[in-house]
């Protein structure tokens, strides 16, 4: 990108700039989840690794991942709600 | 043309909107991760009633300590800002 102020970024190409960078944070989110996922499951789910992954290993990840996905959310809805919960408390 | 160095407000208040909300994400993350480890056992069906719960406090006990100790350093420790910061 070159380096025009962007006192002189149209409309459209603040639109664009602005989606880009939400793309940005979206993929740096899901690599964060992915890093993650993959630590965790990794440590409950293959206790001996073997030559491949086998189905009951398969499953458990799979299980895993959702479980994982599970406890993201619930600790946003947590987070968000004592964030909420303080700021009424101000 | 405008300033070189001047800012958009629209692009400010984008910047900032967006900052605030990726600090929450980051928090979520690594919360997600501590948590996990606390209360986690074998991946089920399902998150049982014990481990939500385990979570939803381990979510609260970590933002209370966070506030505690918050509050107790800004108690204990003197800060000049003319000098390093010493711990007492």
């Amino acid at each position: 990108m070159d380096t025009m102020p962007t006192g002189s970024l149209t409309g459209a190409q603040k639109e664009e700039l602005m989606d880009q960078v939400k793309q940005q944070i979206a993929i740096a989110n899901a690599q964060e989840l992915l890093t993650k996922m993959s630590e965790k499951c990794f440590k409950k789910c293959i206790s001996k690794p073997g030559t491949s992954l086998d189905n009951s290993e398969q499953k458990c990840i799979a299980m895993c991942m959702d479980r994982y996905m599970d406890a993201w959310n619930l600790v946003s809805r947590t987070y968000s709600s004592r964030i909420q919960r303080e700021r009424n408390n101000m | 043309m405008t300033e070189p160095n001047s800012t958009d407000p629209q692009l400010q208040s984008f910047i900032f909107a967006e900052t605030q909300k990726q600090r929450f994400q980051v928090l979520v993350h690594g919360l997600t991760d501590k948590c996990w480890e606390t209360c986690m056992g074998r991946p089920s069906n399902r998150l049982d009633s014990r481990t939500e719960a385990c979570i939803t406090n381990c979510v609260e006990r970590f933002i209370d300590v966070t506030t505690f100790i918050t509050k107790r350093l800004m108690n204990t420790t003197k800060y000049r800002s003319d000098s390093p910061l010493e711990f007492q």
